[in-house]
């Protein structure tokens, strides 16, 4: 009991504050030129949020178009493999367009069809999923999508630059700093900068300026909401009670905020991040920004307050992950705050570690992860020989693996 | 005097005279440290009236390629926040006086330690601060910080501006307001927006503090225009391009005396 906090309940639903703030972390810095354009963001969104009509036509496109909810799997060979705690997997990778990003990306860009009379939408992308999602979405709804993705990463996501192609996006590359996804970000803020009065950036994460840490964060949490009631039903599938722990892999940290925000007041369930541990922290070659504590420290970048990997001036630092998805110096504000006031906890996974988990998935269960999602599975390795067998994790389990075939080809060789 | 005392003097000395303030802006540590010091010792010399002095930084989200290019070959070549004070040290010492204001991102400065960089900065010699990431309502140590160390605090507002805002800027900043052309990014532009005239006239209602015009002017007369308008031409690219040309510091040095001359001639003079 020792998350237990009954002496001074912290009040989960009352972060952000109206300026945007998780406790020190969060805020609004960007250019003047932005500041309109975040504001009637907000205003958009707090409006949609108690529309009916809104949270109707998301609630059914949910449902008909992304194939939620998305199911509950037991992972009944993993959990004997390991030999102890009981393994459940949320299955994202099951949602339409493979993986959860397509919640977020559906709910912004329904918003601004209904409620912000732009036509345009610009979005960055990492491992390429949530620029997946987001072209998906703007095919669906009709409107004109510009994805910003790092050179780099370009060419370790091919199959989802391609996808993208498909469904209408134009894909432009970004050369500049890393060419990886803070790029990406910082050329998506200049094209909107540019484009404000017709054009809505569409951040996948739970990151940048006020309100998108929040707003990502509320059309996320239907992943933790299905979860909750999912694990208490056995007719869903679940063990009839709750998880123990959580896990799920942070990079800027959407899908581990939608799936711990609705567990939040359940002080018996361990929640826990896994950021990407790339080479090891000694190596410095990792995106691992609450585990290095030398060059993670508070900071601001991309328009919030949090924790960031940079150099004693600073200026950012490079980063490294196996997975595109979680190469990013920064992290989401309120994984910053959940992690002070102790209601999260954070850990990391090495590369190494990560192609382990990606295997025992693939061998033991028959499921292809994404290699972001690899990172929780390959915390869960370790973790779960560690408790009695009456015990239950939950993984996130936020993407599939298709994507990222090549790189695994590339890392492991091929097939044995 | 303090910095803010010396950037109000400048535009208390134009009123009298007429014309805009000519304001380059340069990004310290390019081409090299020591050809950056001698471009913003031409810059004094033909005439600037105050100088950005551009801390480079690994993220410049509101910068174009021409700035972005600058400042990553700055930060290569090894520059540090510490080396830009020292810099501005240096010119001090060499007899520059035009007053100088710091410009760079939130980030470097919360890594410096607000306070112990605002303290550093006047110590150094700068005049104000320009921060383009950080709005009021965002500084609440810095603004202080400078207040004490008698630095500028400059804001910026854009065309998307709203009155609210506008109200809020007027009411936080000190030594002049930093009108940013068009909603976009810095770079040199062809022409100047249509609605500046409009928006200009926008901000004047609601402050007496002198407005200078950034963002896109890269010619004489693009700057003699704007200096019919505003108290104030900031150019930035059109000048760091010309300083990593191959003619360098003598591109710097006949761009600048052109910028000089459109800033300053007196209203009507342009056409």
């Amino acid at each position: 009991m020792t998350l237990s906090t009954t002496s001074s309940p912290v009040n989960y639903g009352a972060v952000p504050d109206e300026t945007g703030r998780f406790g020190p972390y969060g805020g609004k810095y960007v250019p003047e030129t932005l500041m309109p354009a975040l504001e009637e963001l907000e205003e958009a969104y707090l409006n949609a949020r108690v529309d009916q009509a809104f949270m109707q036509e998301l609630a059914n496109l949910q449902h008909t178009y992304v194939g939620r909810p998305t199911p509950l799997t037991y992972a009944r060979r993993l959990s004997e493999e390991l030999g102890g705690a009981q393994i459940y997997l949320k299955r994202e990778d099951l949602a339409h367009s493979g993986a959860h990003k397509i919640n977020n990306a559906l709910g912004q860009a329904l918003l601004m069809k209904r409620k912000m009379g732009k036509s345009r939408i610009v979005a960055e992308t990492g491992a390429g999923q949530h620029g997946v999602a987001t072209a998906t979405a703007a095919a669906l709804l009709g409107i004109e999508c510009i994805v910003y993705m790092g050179t780099v990463d370009m060419e370790r996501q091919k199959p989802n630059v391609f996808r993208m192609q498909l469904l209408g996006a134009e894909v432009r590359s970004v050369d500049s700093g890393s060419q990886t996804l803070k790029d990406a970000i910082n050329e998506a803020i200049r094209d909107w900068v540019t484009n404000v009065e017709t054009t809505h950036y569409l951040l996948g994460s739970a990151l940048g300026p006020h309100p998108y840490p929040a707003m990502v964060r509320d059309f996320q949490s239907i992943i933790g909401r299905e979860a909750h009631s999912q694990m208490q039903d056995p007719a869903e599938g679940g063990p009839g009670r709750l998880p123990d722990v959580i896990v799920a892999c942070v990079g800027g940290g959407s899908n581990a905020i939608g799936i711990f925000h609705p567990f939040l007041e359940e002080e018996n369930v361990r929640l826990i991040g896994v950021e990407a541990g790339g080479h090891g922290i000694e190596d410095g070659a990792h995106a691992a920004r609450f585990a290095d504590p030398e060059r993670g420290r508070l900071g601001v970048l991309q328009g919030t307050k949090s924790y960031v990997l940079q150099d004693s001036d600073g200026q950012i630092a490079l980063t490294h992950s196996i997975s595109a998805g979680l190469d990013y110096a920064s992290v989401g504000p309120e994984h910053a705050w959940l992690r002070d006031v102790g209601r999260s906890e954070y850990t990391y996974c090495t590369d190494t570690q990560t192609l382990a988990g990606f295997k025992a998935l693939c061998e033991l269960e028959g499921i292809i992860p994404a290699l972001e999602s690899a990172h929780a599975v390959g915390y869960v390795l370790e973790l779960a020989p560690q408790m009695p067998k009456d015990q239950v994790i939950l993984i996130n389990l936020s993407g599939r693996g298709d994507k990222d075939l090549g790189t695994v080809m590339q890392t492991i060789g091929g097939v044995r | 005097m303090n910095g803010v005392d010396r950037i109000d003097q400048v535009f208390q000395d134009l009123k009298k005279r007429g014309g805009a303030a000519f304001m380059p802006y340069h990004a310290m540590g390019y081409p090299t440290r020591q050809e950056s010091l001698e471009v913003v010792a031409a810059l004094a010399k033909a005439g600037a009236d105050i100088i950005e002095f551009g801390i480079p930084h690994s993220d410049p989200l509101a910068d174009g390629p021409t700035i972005q290019t600058a400042t990553f070959s700055a930060l290569v070549g090894g520059t540090t926040v510490a080396d830009c004070l020292q810099m501005s040290r240096e010119l001090r010492d060499r007899g520059v006086e035009t007053p100088f204001c710091a410009m760079s991102y939130y980030n470097p400065i919360l890594a410096y330690g607000e306070e112990r960089f605002v303290e550093a900065a006047a110590d150094a010699g700068m005049d104000g601060l320009i921060v383009p990431d950080l709005p009021p309502g965002e500084s609440e140590l810095l603004e202080p910080a400078c207040r004490a160390a008698g630095l500028a605090t400059v804001y910026m507002l854009a065309p998307t501006s709203t009155e609210e805002r506008i109200k809020s800027v007027a009411r936080h900043a000190t030594g002049f307001i930093y009108l940013v052309s068009v909603t976009g990014i810095t770079g040199a532009r062809d022409e100047l927006p249509p609605g500046l005239p409009a928006f200009v006239e926008r901000v004047r209602r609601h402050t007496d503090l002198p407005l200078a015009v950034g963002f896109g002017i890269s010619t004489g007369k693009q700057a003699a225009r704007v200096a019919d308008i505003a108290q104030g031409v900031i150019v930035g690219s059109a000048l760091v391009k010309a300083a990593g040309s191959e003619e360098g510091l003598d591109a710097v040095r006949s761009l600048a005396e052109r910028l000089a001359t459109g800033s300053h001639r007196t209203q009507g003079e342009s056409d």
